[in-house]
């Protein structure tokens, strides 16, 4: 039973040793050793994080790219579109405008040409009035020119006042 | 910023412990071959008459020597603390023997005072040996003795191992900061952090800080002093009841002196309990308070002694039968609870520093009752 018995001089030792190395190292050992290993465990979560952080920043720059990509699309099919618009309402209102304008000239044409036909047939009417005198006189110049034919003419009139 | 951490992962895990053990082995057999050297020039001033003497038996049958074998003498010499470190026969390493007695004052002479050429036990300066104890030889009274026994060698030779290997490990720490490990350290660190994030941290939350350099060094020097103990030669040291209490008394002191008043009121009046049962639990209560370093004491000196004698009896064995099967077999054998001791080394460590943490985590809790 001899090792069931604390000896004196091993726990005195024991004692003046291990606290002497509880002292010593927790200065020179633990000291350095557990600080750096909490600054080297900080850096490193550092790191992920800022990893992490530039990751989610990635990946909000390519949705807002995306994004800016969808918007730059829309607002051109959106110009198209209106220049389509635009495009379309001008030719129409060009045609319209040609047309009436094509209108107005024929319209103006027509008027033109009414009003010369008028003045033509004035014209031709008057001409024709002087034509027939003239031929009325040149006939009745050579028609009247025996008495019989005289004779005749006298007839006829009164023929036809009969008649009346 | 991935690639790095990869790299991290490959330097922490490349370097494998390996490394250190040619370390501490060269360092502990350096000092082991050491010793002897310095032993036998001691031993040489008295040669002449110890060749004389081993003339003189040596028409003494070397078979009559081995059937005095006694396996329980072999065993118990190891497993016990001595005042010379006996390495093999004529191997004998003197310590130094330091007395104290009221009536002759303070005392400092070597071991090997205490033996005559023969090896039998002889009186010196009114000192004797009696048993393990160092008497005076007038009155026969016990004397303090604060001699560098075996164990205590054993402890500076711990404790040496113990600071080389940390002050290594601080330096390669203070001279590469923010860096992966490298060799030694890169052995030490996973078990620091083991001992931080598994045992302290659980037990004692933002006291660990604290109690984390205690705790640290208590887990280094059980495993050390484990592990140094297994080697051929060496002294049992945490086998030792005097150095588990030590530890175990030192651990209960910081436990009570650290205690707040929730820990203390929990012992003295523990609340939600009918006063009748109070007068069980007091008493209890206080029982449990000297149980706890107790079972610390008792737990690794068994662990640790158990191992050794299990060890030495297996050994023995071989010269007890004096046949080679026993022999092989028993090789086999000691191979193997060899490596459950060194496991058993770690455990113990490990159930040491556990143990501690929760006692004083329990004693430093903020008010949170069961």
């Amino acid at each position: 039973m001899d090792f069931l018995l604390p000896a004196n001089g091993l726990l005195f030792w024991q004692v003046v040793i291990f606290l002497a190395l509880v002292l010593v190292l927790a200065k020179f050992a633990w000291k350095p050793i557990l600080s750096s290993l909490k600054e080297r465990e900080e850096s490193i979560q550092n790191a992920l994080d800022q990893a992490e952080k530039a990751k989610q920043e990635m990946a909000s720059l390519k949705s807002d790219n995306e994004k800016l990509l969808k918007e730059a699309r829309e607002e051109r099919d959106k110009i198209l579109r209106t220049a389509r618009t635009a495009a379309n309402q001008i030719h129409e209102e060009a045609q319209v405008a040609a047309k009436k304008t094509a209108d107005k000239m024929i319209e103006d044409a027509k008027a033109v040409i009414n009003t010369e036909k008028q003045a033509a047939l004035r014209d031709v009417r008057a001409q024709v009035a002087s034509f027939s005198l003239e031929i009325a006189e040149k006939l009745i110049k050579k028609n009247l020119a025996n008495d019989k034919s005289q004779k005749e003419l006298t007839e006829t009139l009164i023929n036809d006042l009969k008649l009346n | 910023m991935q690639s790095e951490i990869q790299t991290l992962a490959r330097f922490t895990m490349r370097k494998p412990f390996f490394t250190t053990i040619p370390v501490i082995l060269t360092l502990f057999f350096v000092t082991a071959i050491g010793f002897p050297i310095y032993a036998q020039h001691e031993a040489d001033h008295h040669d002449t008459t110890h060749i004389q003497a081993g003339l003189d038996s040596a028409g003494a049958p070397h078979a009559a020597e081995t059937e005095k074998f006694s396996a329980n003498e072999v065993i118990i010499e190891h497993v016990l603390d001595d005042h010379q470190w006996h390495f093999a026969e004529h191997l004998v390493l003197p310590l130094p023997i330091i007395v104290y007695s009221a009536e002759r004052g303070l005392a400092v002479f070597s071991s090997s005072h205490f033996y005559d050429d023969h090896h039998h036990e002889i009186e010196y300066n009114g000192y004797k040996l009696e048993g393990r104890n160092i008497v005076l030889t007038a009155t026969g009274e016990k004397v303090l003795d604060l001699s560098i026994t075996k164990n205590v060698a054993m402890l500076f030779l711990t404790a040496v191992v113990l600071l080389y290997v940390l002050f290594t490990v601080a330096r390669s720490y203070k001279r590469n900061p923010k860096k992966a490990p490298k060799g030694l350290q890169s052995f030490i660190e996973p078990v620091i952090l083991f001992v931080r994030d598994e045992i302290v941290k659980p037990n004692l939350g933002h006291h660990t800080d604290k109690y984390l350099p205690y705790i640290l060094t208590l887990f280094f020097f059980i495993l050390f002093g484990n592990l140094l103990g297994l080697l051929p030669g060496s002294a049992n040291l945490t086998g030792n009841i005097a150095i588990t209490l030590s530890l175990a008394v030192l651990t209960f002191l910081i436990t009570n002196f650290s205690g707040n008043a929730a820990y203390w009121k929990h012992i003295f009046w523990t609340p939600g309990v009918p006063l009748l049962l109070r007068i069980i639990i007091l008493p209890v209560e206080i029982i449990g308070l000297f149980t706890k370093p107790f079972a610390l004491t008792i737990r690794l000196f068994v662990a640790i002694t158990a191992g050794h004698i299990v060890l030495l009896s297996l050994i023995c064995m071989t010269f007890i039968f004096h046949s080679y099967i026993v022999g092989i077999g028993a090789s086999v054998m000691v191979l193997f609870i060899s490596l459950i001791e060194i496991l058993v080394a770690a455990i113990q460590a490990y159930v040491f520093a556990l143990f501690t943490s929760l006692y004083i985590g329990m004693a430093t809790a903020e008010d949170e009752h069961h």
